[in-house]
Formats: structure tokens, C-alpha cells, sequence
């Protein structure tokens, strides 16, 4: 089937039921997604599906063949995208890293589709799990990213 | 020295393998040494070089500088999110005299020059700065003088005539500058000096100072990379079916002929307690072995650490709080027996903590591939590369130093990644990759993970406070029951007291007369690892809840029963200060908020890794729900390199140990843990995070850890503010088993 990702579509051969996460990271070496728990839990596997967040783990690739994917390689062509990476460097949100490519793409859909969140917005919407805790420093980046 | 015979250390790295031979790696011949630091550092240390090898000192086991300036550092210390790597940049940085931004850090090979951890290697125990920040100094002012000297003897004038700026050699008198990158290869081929000049203190440009982590970029655009992401020519992929209880092994496979034809299927595996297949495709590995139909035997008796059929937390828990007498004493001072009997009041309590899980992000994996020349080179996440060498060896029937180790960054870690035997799939990556021939790449899925983690140990304390006419405390007796992690991995002093198994009970600083701390040895059933602040991160619990127990039972605060008992301390005594004036002053409450909540506070201190904590807690009750709103966190490391990363760790530490009060806890039952991942095994959510608040106080005293201590002080004081809103004391985590959600 093909795929559209980051702009460009790609012919993948395989099973249709396949999660969206295997076929990047196993199929098209897209490794920036990364697979936390399998089970849509934790939000490390976040990629954006028309503009959406979505846990790519659970997604089957049939299900995302006419749609536009986009994938955390492909952030900062996106200018809401880019200020958010800005931000999250500014705050020095990271500590090991593994899940802040579902963190810094679930914060780049929030805010295009809300440009101004509310500290609710943004609770509601940044749920993905940090291990090492960086939740204060991911919602301050988010806020900071909103008013850049 | 063996310094001097060796090469310039800026030739290009070689990306294979090359089988060195003693004389290659030692006799000097052009690039070998760069080989051999390049490559594995195996062949030093298998074939006894290590002897000849003060680690910390050879600089071209460390540095290499490019032409461009960029300067690539091996580091002794594995990254894991704890910020080392820019540490080692900015202390080496430091005195090299370049700045730490233009460093690219990667964690070093196995070899005798990283072994600084009291001639070992580790990344644990909230040690790697504090043990090599004088010889990670004195290795930059070595290297900085090394380009000095090729700067001298390129200028034609004396050494002492130059100084230097970030990057670069300066001739003040002339005006002319040489660049780092021009000088690399001549100064590589100097001896090393012995006796560097250090910079002073007082003229640090980087130490001391918030400088960005040199991460944080890659981190934030996903080109950071994993053990997970590693891929090799030609790598099939592999997913594991562990036996449901450790000790069982796999027997017939009732649908191995259906499994084989499944989609992108290469071969099926029996391995040592699980079935294996190997695939195209992680998904369709995975796929296939659950699917695998598998009758598994029952242990074999005497087979070590099998898990009973009958294992249950529950069932462990009682055995510990059954578990009668006082132990072998640890610590002790005056006479506890005594000073109980002449109490005018006995308090009494017991306290205990379950299995914690890692739960580090990135589920373990490992990529092994066996090269031509018959070395075996392994990928995988790991703390200790020197026991993963040899380990690895052991498994793959060859010496250690035909082990190629690489080390890449953690995707998390707090202790997951030491050498536990089962708890790693590095054995399954290499028997895979030698049956099929090809290298393969083991991921263990969340779901295997959490079947086979090594857990934080179960703990128990019992305690026995005398309090004198005045409820102040005379005698304190406490007793731990349980099995320490340094016991298990590293071997318990025959007859002694393993000190991980105590530690945060023992070594606490309040002046109470007659003290005694035992320790009852029962051996956990679980597979039991290192997990952030080992020890600490329930003794710590165990103690300070108590403390405020006995300060109820006299009728004393529990800040200011502290503060007296501190009298004679006064590092404990300011940290307790400080952290009070962080928060705005100790009240304990209850209190209306203004936003209309009952809020109460709770205190409590600990002395893990080297340094000092007092911590505080504030939080509400509505109903059962309950909201932990501040943290408030005074640490006192000594001194610090980067007050930034210092207050992230402790920020890090305290969730963390916030997960661990609040939702946290590993249940077993009939022999299986009952949660194979995060919807049975809840970790913290962003929405129960508090607001934590640091003070660093740098008191000048010896260099203590930061990756742990901010962790232990967390769950006491929690459990102690929600015991000031209750007046009901809490005795076992997490405290949603207490009906607090």
C-alpha cells in the first residue's frame, strides 16, 4: 500500500493490520518514533495523522493509507513545529529523551489546532507518560511555545 | 606511562573491527592506538596491561580533537538522561579550555582507563562525577598543556610565554593564535604531563555554571538514538516468550509448524527459559511467538532463583512482618535495651514497601552480531560495560576481549540496565544471532518486560521509640527484614548486615542517646535489582513516617522535634532551615488555602549518596482524592558542576519517588506478576505531578551524588503531611492501597 509520509509517498509491503509504529521504524528506518508499551499507555509512539496526534502502536497502517502522516523527522518543516522544538531547547525539557518525540508532536498538535491553550488545554492534552518527570518542564515549554 | 609509545589519536576511527594483537594495541605502531581505544578496550585488560594503567590519565583514551575544533570525549559514565555527558564536557571543558557546546560525547569502550569507580566501572550509586571530578580536571589541564607544547615548539618561543582562550593556543607578545584543531596531532604525540596545573576555582568559566546539556537538541527532533533504533546489514529482527515463572523452560511447541509459516517468519527458537522467533520484522516476530503454543516444564529443584508456583506479595509480606527478633546489629549506640525499659512511654510500629518495577521508557533490547574474524560485537543498554563484556563472553564461549561492546544512550535507566542475569536480553541476541548466522536485534516487548524486571526488593522495618517524661526520644530501635540488592548481585558480608538493605534506617543524623539498627536477612523471591536511591528509597519512608509517629505519641512537632535533635548537627540542622524558608516557613496545618483547600505539610530528611536532603510536602484532601500541590527540596551535594542538571535530577528524583507514594507497586500472585504493563502498573501521570521547588546549598563539604537523593525524601514527607490532615499515619506505599487515589 502507499503511504504518505512527511510529503512523500512510499509503496511498504506489508501486512495490513500492521501497527503504523513497526512500519516506520522496521519497514522505512524511521527510528525518531519510538515504542514504549505497545498498548497507546505511555505516548511515546505519538505521531500526527491529519494534524492529529495519534499513538502509532495501535494504529493499524491500513487504516492511515489515504492520510497524511507526519512524523517527529519531519518537525521543524512545520513552523508550529519548530517553535515548539525551540522551546523545548530553551526549557531543556529533555532529560533521557525517549518519550519527548510524542511529547514535543502531541505539543505541536495542540497548538495547531489551539494557538492560546489554557493550562487546562494543555493538561488535557499533554497526557503522555515521562519516566523521568519532565512534566513541569514540558507544560512550561508548551506555554512558552504558544506565545512565540 | 605507556603514553608516549603511542600515535596521534586523530586518525580516522575505523568503523570494523580489527582482530588487534597485544603488540598492535601496545608496541605503537601508527593508529593502533587509536585502534585499540577506537575498538574494544578488552584486549588491554584481558591480556594484563591493566596493570601498567592508571586510569583517568591516558588523554588519548579520552579525547580526540578534530581539525575543526570539535573535540569527541569517550566517557567513562553512560548517559541516561542524567546530563553526564555534559558534566564530563563541561568539567574536562574546563580545564582543556574549550567550550563544552563544541564536545560530542559517546560512552567509552570496556578498557582499563575507564575504570574509575575504586578501579571498577559503573554508571550507579549517584557516583560518576563525584568520583572522577579531580582526574576528569586533571586529564584536561594535561591535555591543554600537551597543546601548549606543540604551540611552543610551533611558535618558537617558550611555553610559558602562551596562554590560552576557548579553542585556542594565544602568543600574547605577537598577537598570534593557534587553533586546538591545528595543534591536535602534534600535541597527541607528547607525553602526557603529570602534574597539570588546575585552574582555580575562582576563575571556572564552566563549572559551577547552568550550561545547556549537550543533548537536548537530538532529544527534542528524535535523531537521538537507542539501543533500540541500532540497526546492522543484513539484521533480522527477534521477540521473546518468556517462561510465565522463572526456572520453567520451554517443552514442546504444539503449533511450531503453523508459526513458522506466519508472515515474514525466519526460524523458531528454544533459548534458556523462553521460545524466540526470528523474523523480518519486530511486528511479525512478535506476532509469531505469541502465538507460539508452548507447554512449559516445571523447574528443576535446586535451579537458583526459581519463582515458587505459590509466590505472592501478599504471602511475602507476611513472612517479613512475622519475621521476630531484632536481627544482627548494624548500627548501635549506647544501650537500646536499657534506654527502652527506662522510657516513660514505648511507641511502636512496623512499615513496609513493595516490588517496584523500572519502568524506564524504552523496553531492553540487544543487537549481536558475530564478525568474520570471530569477534562478537554487542549493542545493547547497559551501566557496567566491563561485567556486560564479560558476561557476554561467558555466554558466547570466547574471551572477553573478542567481546566488542557498545554502550549507547539509556532510554531511562534508575538502575535497570546492571548485569541481573535474567533480567537482560543480551544472552538471548547473541545464542539468536550464532544459530541463525546472521546479527539479530532481541526486543523484549513492555509486556515481557514487566515479566521479567529486576524489582526493587519488598521491605519491612519495625520500630520501637522510648520517650522520656517530655515525649522526647531516648532509645530507638529499628529492625529491617528483607534482602538488600548489593547483597544479591555483589555478594553479603558472611554473618553482616548488607548495607543497601539498611541504609536510610541507619546513618541517620538525629541525636537520640541509645540507637540500634538491625537487620533480619529473608530472602526475596523475586528477582531484585538496583531501583533509584536502592535502599533509600524505603528506609528513608520507613524512618521519617515513623519519626513523626514518635513526635505525636510525645506531643512534639515534627519539625521542631527534628530541629532539637539536630542541635549538634548543624549541616542538617541549615539544610532543615533551608528548605523551610524555601517553602515559606514550616507550618504543618491543617489549613484553609486560599483556594479554599485543607492543606497540611509534612517534613523529612535524608542523607543518601554523599549528600544531604530535607524535603517538604504540601497537599489536600478532597474525599480520598488527593493532591500533592508542592514540593519543596533543599539539597546539600558540597558543590555542584551544574546547578541546572542538579536541579532537573532532583526534580526527576522526586517524581519519581512521588510515583512511588503515590500509585506504585508490583503485585505477584500464584507466581506471576498480575500487571504486564502501564494500565495495571500505573506509573505518574502529568496530572498528579506536583510543583517542586529547589534550593541547592553548597556547604564546601566533600562531593555527594545528585541521580538519587532527590528521591527518598519524597514519600515520608507526603506520607507525613497526609498524616497531619488525617491524624492517621499511613504504614505501606503506595497510598492508593490505602484507598488514596
Amino acid at each position: 500500500m502507499d503511504l504518505t509520509i512527511n510529503g512523500v509517498t512510499q509503496r511498504v509491503e506489508v501486512e495490513p493490520d500492521t501497527p503504523l509504529l513497526w512500519v516506520l521504524r522496521d519497514t522505512l528506518g524511521m527510528t525518531g518514533t519510538k515504542y514504549g508499551c505497545g498498548a497507546a499507555q505511555c505516548g511515546a509512539c505519538t505521531v500526527l495523522v491529519d494534524g492529529q496526534a495519534v499513538r502509532s502502536c495501535v494504529t493499524p497502517v491500513e487504516s492511515v493509507a489515504s492520510a497524511a502522516i507526519h512524523t517527529i523527522e519531519a518537525v521543524e518543516t512545520d513552523p508550529v513545529g519548530r517553535k515548539v522544538v525551540a522551546a523545548w531547547v530553551e526549557q531543556q525539557v529533555p532529560q533521557c529523551g525517549y518519550c519527548q518525540s510524542g511529547q514535543v508532536l502531541t505539543a505541536t498538535a495542540l497548538l495547531k489546532q489551539t494557538p492560546n491553550p489554557t493550562d487546562g488545554d494543555i493538561a488535557a492534552a499533554m497526557v503522555n507518560l515521562c519516566r523521568c518527570g519532565t512534566y513541569e518542564a514540558i507544560a512550561t515549554a508548551v506555554r512558552k511555545a504558544a506565545g512565540a | 606511562m605507556t603514553n608516549a609509545h603511542h600515535s596521534p589519536a586523530l586518525a580516522t576511527p575505523v568503523r570494523r573491527p580489527v582482530n588487534l594483537s597485544r603488540r598492535g594495541v601496545l608496541g605503537g605502531a601508527l593508529g593502533a592506538f587509536v585502534l585499540g581505544v577506537t575498538l574494544p578496550g578488552g584486549p588491554l585488560r584481558a591480556q594484563g596491561a591493566a596493570a601498567t594503567i592508571t586510569p583517568g590519565t591516558r588523554v588519548r583514551a579520552f579525547l580526540d580533537i578534530r581539525p575543526d575544533g570539535t573535540v569527541r570525549f569517550r566517557s567513562p559514565f553512560i548517559e541516561g538522561g542524567q546530563g553526564i555527558f555534559t558534566a564530563m564536557a563541561q568539567i574536562v571543558g574546563e580545564e582543556l579550555d574549550s567550550d563544552p557546546a563544541r564536545f560530542e560525547v559517546e560512552g567509552a569502550p570496556p578498557g582499563p582507563d575507564y575504570l574509575l569507580i575504586g578501579g571498577m566501572r559503573f554508571t550507579g550509586g549517584s557516583m560518576s562525577v563525584r568520583m572522577s571530578y579531580e582526574t576528569m580536571r586533571r586529564l584536561g589541564a594535561s591535555a591543554r598543556v600537551m597543546l601548549l607544547q606543540a604551540a611552543a615548539a610551533r611558535l618558537s618561543v617558550p611555553v610559558a610565554t602562551l596562554t590560552t582562550e576557548p579553542g585556542r593556543v594565544v602568543h600574547a607578545a605577537s598577537g598570534r593564535t593557534l587553533a586546538y584543531g591545528d595543534l591536535a596531532a602534534a600535541a597527541a604525540a607528547l607525553p602526557v604531563p603529570r602534574d597539570p596545573p588546575l585552574k582555580a576555582p575562582a576563575d571556572f568559566r564552566w563549572i559551577g555554571k547552568p550550561v545547556p546539556r549537550i543533548d537536548v537538541r537530538d532529544k527534542a527532533t528524535g535523531r537521538a538514538r537507542y539501543a533500540i533504533d541500532l540497526t546492522v546489514d543484513g539484521m533480522l529482527h527477534a521477540a521473546v516468550q518468556h517462561a510465565p515463572r522463572l526456572g520453567m523452560e520451554p517443552g514442546p511447541m504444539a503449533n511450531e509448524a503453523e508459526v513458522r509459516r506466519m508472515p515474514g517468519v525466519h526460524s523458531v527458537h528454544t533459548l534458556p527459559g523462553a521460545v524466540a522467533v526470528v523474523a523480518s520484522s519486530w511486528w511479525r516476530a512478535r506476532r509469531a511467538v505469541e502465538t507460539l503454543s508452548v507447554s512449559w516444564t516445571q523447574a528443576k529443584p535446586g535451579t537458583a532463583h526459581a519463582m515458587p508456583a505459590d509466590f505472592s506479595s501478599d504471602g511475602h509480606r507476611a513472612r517479613l512482618m512475622a519475621a521476630s527478633g531484632d536481627g544482627v546489629a548494624y548500627e548501635s549506640d549506647g544501650d537500646v535495651a536499657a534506654g527502652l525499659r527506662g522510657a516513660a512511654r514505648v511507641v511502636e510500629a512496623t512499615y513496609d514497601a513493595p516490588h517496584l518495577a523500572h519502568g524506564q521508557l524504552e523496553p531492553p533490547s540487544a543487537l549481536a552480531r558475530w564478525n568474520a574474524d570471530g569477534t562478537l560485537e554487542l549493542w545493547c543498554p547497559n551501566q557496567a560495560p566491563e561485567m556486560f563484556q564479560t558476561a557476554a563472553a561467558s555466554v558466547a564461549g570466547i574471551a572477553p576481549d573478542k567481546v566488542i561492546l557498545h554502550s549507547p544512550m539509556l532510554g531511562g535507566f534508575f538502575g535497570r540496565h546492571f548485569l541481573y542475569q535474567t533480567a537482560n536480553p543480551f544472552p538471548q541476541a547473541i545464542r539468536l544471532s550464532k544459530a541463525v548466522g546472521r546479527p539479530v536485534k532481541v526486543i523484549w516487548s513492555r509486556e515481557e518486560e514487566f515479566l521479567r524486571d529486576a524489582l526493587r526488593p519488598m521491605g519491612v522495618a519495625r520500630f520501637r521509640a522510648g520517650l522520656d517524661a517530655h515525649g522526647l526520644p531516648v532509645a530507638l530501635s529499628a529492625v529491617a527484614v528483607g534482602e538488600g540488592a548489593t547483597g544479591r548481585w555483589f555478594g553479603r558480608p558472611p554473618n553482616g548486615v548488607d548495607s543497601s538493605a539498611v541504609e536510610g534506617i541507619a546513618g541517620k543524623p538525629y541525636a537520640i542517646p541509645h540507637r540500634r539498627v538491625g537487620q533480619i536477612h529473608i530472602d526475596d523471591p523475586a528477582i531484585i535489582g538496583f531501583w533509584r536511591s536502592v535502599g533509600h528509597s524505603m528506609n528513608d519512608f520507613f524512618y521519617e513516617t515513623f519519626f513523626d509517629e514518635m513526635a505525636d505519641a510525645g506531643g512534639q512537632d515534627p519539625y521542631e522535634l527534628r530541629h532539637r535533635l539536630l542541635a549538634n548537627s548543624p549541616r542538617h540542622r541549615n539544610l532543615l532551615e533551608a528548605v523551610a524558608d524555601l517553602a515559606g516557613g514550616w507550618r504543618r496545618g491543617p489549613y484553609t488555602h486560599a483556594d479554599g483547600s485543607r492543606r497540611a505539610r509534612g517534613v523529612a530528611m535524608a542523607s543518601p549518596f554523599g549528600s544531604e536532603v530535607a524535603t517538604m510536602a504540601e497537599l489536600s484532601l478532597r474525599g480520598r482524592t488527593l493532591r500533592v500541590h508542592h514540593l519543596w527540596v533543599a539539597v546539600d551535594p558540597g558543590s555542584v558542576v551544574n546547578p541546572a542538571i542538579v536541579e532537573a535530577q532532583i526534580r526527576s528524583a522526586a517524581a519519581l519517588g512521588l510515583s512511588a507514594t503515590l500509585v506504585e507497586g508490583v503485585v505477584y500472585s500464584g507466581g506471576v506478576p498480575q500487571a504486564r504493563n502501564f494500565d495495571a502498573y500505573p506509573v505518574l501521570p502529568p496530572d498528579r505531578m506536583a510543583r517542586v521547588h529547589v534550593r541547592i546549598v553548597e556547604s564546601g563539604a566533600k562531593m555527594g551524588g545528585i541521580g538519587e537523593p532527590g528521591l527518598p525524601g519524597v514519600p515520608p514527607a507526603v506520607a507525613n503531611a497526609l498524616a497531619s490532615l488525617t491524624g492517621q499515619h499511613v504504614r505501606s506505599l503506595p497510598l492508593s492501597r490505602a484507598g488514596f487515589v
